[in-house]
């Protein structure tokens, strides 16, 4: 408004025609300065980090404070020929290919099921899905210590029926991959079952009903008809998980840290990627290197994320509204 | 099921007549195509589904309520004595000087500050790039994108170093400035806007000499009460249960947040690893009280916000 209204006081002044092309080039629009607070924070807390990271990676921090450019390509190698490196990164594969077709199946198999059938049940479960999304980070965890201790666990029975008596047994390293697949799933998939039942409902009960008329029982239904429909949600799910998942730091450094204590140390401190950034930087005080992973870290999750929108053509139609 | 018997006087509902047409069949039996055996089998797996993500909770709930000895040796879902939540409390409170209430006023504090800064800062962006045409718009809105599929942790280490260079380490905006940085927000506004807002009502405002920002005011704003609720429920609990950041940028425990007060809680107390020696008396039922402290706010509000997730303002953004 301001500007719109300096530019009227603009215009009848002497130099009219050449402030008047000026002004046009120069002045900002309403339109940019809607978006102007939100461009800032992206350059500062999107761009920049990003941009920072990589000046940092070819940074030497042996003497304490940074070396700009002096360290070359040190850094990367340094990363890539740690010890731990190689361990990190097979962690967070392992997790991944458990996590993430758990998540993407489990999700939309439970929004499936739930839809069968609309109601009070439907409705009541779903909320009861729902509510472990309000836990995250910390809680989850705790939580979950709980829940895998034999010794007080809802769930005794069960594992005590896996022989699977002690707590150190069910978090030994192996188990891992596992156990964080079902507490992010705890955690997270209710969120998404709700949005999954959302893009259900949208689905035109003329075409539901004259599939059931032509004979078609709730699995075929769900399957064929309902399943296509929601496609684009299921795209996105596998995506957001994919691109979270990466980053799992909580889960490791947290269980890590309680079991620490205990002389068991079960869980190594960089079993993840990112826990192995963290300890280069504050342990190691090797900034360097904890850059060349952040950035690695980056890369991966938008060559993963521009895969499968590449492959699936999603957000053609949503970039072009 | 809330959100269709609630009015929803929004234009998306309006544009969408599947949400009529699902009321008005609502008293008649759906064809679901369901057998006896379907029924029975569909209606096993949810329960079993139910007591996988229900139990854990009941169970924290009734934890605190417990002894270390009730909690080992009676049922999992026995309720000790409610006097015994109060104990508890005292016991949290001996934790470095009572310190948790501290957290959690900053908890309060960080999630209101960053609620009110990110709104302030993506609806006026997602309207702009949905309505008008700023400067670089294409590009912005790719950047949005590619922003969104980046969870803020992949940069959490560069964000300390940058945060670090201001002098803002360990202070609230170190934690505060990084999360109102909310692109999924610009974009689910972008997204709504552009969809759900009638490009002819601007025009007719700006025929009438409102000016841009009026427009938005009055017309923007009042609209996008359905976004608005989706907006700070997804904020809100986001900025709750962040961890990541405020670890890496918070050292001193006065300014820390509830999560990583809790994780100082799990790791510098006997309560999981009695190999631990100390004499601080908190244990098991403590550090539930903790976590329930923590969940129970934003459990209602997930509660009183469920409809906002399946409402139109999210499924808008997934439209064919």
């Amino acid at each position: 408004m301001a500007v719109l209204e300096a530019r009227k006081q603009v215009a009848p002044s002497p130099t009219k025609t050449r402030v008047k092309t000026g002004v046009r080039r120069w002045l900002p629009t309403a339109a940019d300065l809607f978006v102007l607070p939100y461009t800032l924070f992206l350059l500062a807390f999107g761009i920049l980090p990003g941009v920072f990271a990589l000046i940092l990676s070819f940074a030497n921090f042996s003497n304490g404070t940074p070396q700009y450019f002096a360290a070359g390509l040190q850094n990367y190698i340094t990363t890539f020929h740690d010890f731990r490196f190689a361990s990190a990164f097979a962690n967070m594969f392992q997790f991944l290919l458990i996590s993430v077709p758990f998540g993407v199946i489990g999700v939309t198999g439970i929004a499936l099921l739930l839809h069968m059938r609309t109601g009070w049940f439907a409705s009541a479960m779903r909320t009861i899905y729902f509510l472990p999304g309000a836990v995250a980070g910390p809680t989850s965890v705790l939580i979950f210590l709980f829940m895998l201790d034999p010794q007080v666990s809802p769930f005794r029975g069960l594992l005590t029926a896996m022989h699977m008596d002690q707590t150190i047994i069910v978090i030994q390293p192996s188990h891992l991959p596992l156990l964080f697949t079902l507490l992010g799933f705890f955690v997270g998939a209710g969120g998404w079952i709700v949005i999954f039942y959302g893009g259900l409902k949208g689905i035109s009960t003329d075409v539901l009903e004259a599939a059931a008329i032509d004979g078609a029982n709730a699995w075929q239904t769900a399957l064929y008809i309902k399943l296509p429909m929601i496609r684009r949600y299921v795209i996105y799910l596998a995506i957001l998980t994919f691109a979270g998942n990466i980053q799992i730091f909580t889960e490791p450094q947290l269980i890590g840290a309680s079991f620490a204590y205990s002389g068991i140390g079960t869980i190594s401190p960089t079993w993840s990627p990112n826990e192995l950034g963290y300890y280069f930087a504050f342990n190691d005080g090797n900034f360097g290197a904890a850059a060349a992973i952040s950035l690695l870290m980056v890369a991966i999750g938008l060559i993963g994320a521009l895969a499968i929108i590449r492959a699936t053509g999603f957000f053609r139609t949503d970039a072009a509204v | 099921m809330t959100s269709t018997t609630t009015p929803a006087p929004t234009p998306l509902a309006a544009k969408t007549p599947w949400l009529t047409r699902l009321r008005r069949s609502r008293g008649a039996p759906a064809l679901t195509g369901m057998g006896p055996i379907t029924t029975l089998i569909r209606a096993a797996l949810l329960l079993l589904l139910g007591i996988f993500f229900g139990l854990p909770l009941l169970w924290l709930l009734l934890a605190p309520t417990k002894t270390d000895v009730q909690l080992t040796q009676d049922f999992p879902l026995s309720i000790g004595s409610w006097a015994k939540i109060g104990s508890d409390w005292q016991n949290l409170l001996t934790f470095d000087d009572g310190v948790i209430i501290q957290w959690y006023v900053n908890s309060i504090l960080y999630a209101l500050a960053t609620l009110v800064l990110a709104l302030a800062v993506s609806l006026p962006a997602g309207y702009a790039l949905a309505t008008m045409k700023p400067k670089g718009r294409g590009l912005l809105l790719s950047l949005t994108l590619v922003a969104m599929l980046l969870p803020i942790s992949a940069l959490v280490l560069p964000l300390f170093l940058e945060i670090n260079l201001v002098h803002l380490v360990n202070t609230p905006w170190s934690v505060i400035l990084p999360t109102a940085f909310f692109p999924f927000g610009v974009f689910l506004a972008f997204i709504y806007y552009a969809v759900s807002l009638p490009k002819d009502l601007l025009a007719a405002g700006r025929i009438d000499g409102a000016s841009e920002w009026q427009l938005f005011w009055h017309v923007g704003i009042p609209l996008a009460r359905p976004l608005l609720g989706l907006l700070i429920f997804l904020n809100f609990t986001a900025t709750w249960n962040n961890y990541f950041l405020p670890f890496v940028m918070l050292q001193d425990p006065s300014v820390y947040n509830l999560p990583v007060g809790l994780q100082a809680l799990i790791s510098g107390t006997p309560a999981l690893h009695p190999a631990l020696v100390g004499d601080v008396p908190i244990h098991r039922a403590e550090l539930a009280l903790a976590g329930v402290i923590i969940v129970l706010p934003v459990a209602l509000v997930f509660l009183f916000s469920q409809r906002f997730v399946t409402s139109g303002a999210l499924t808008g953004s997934f439209k064919e």
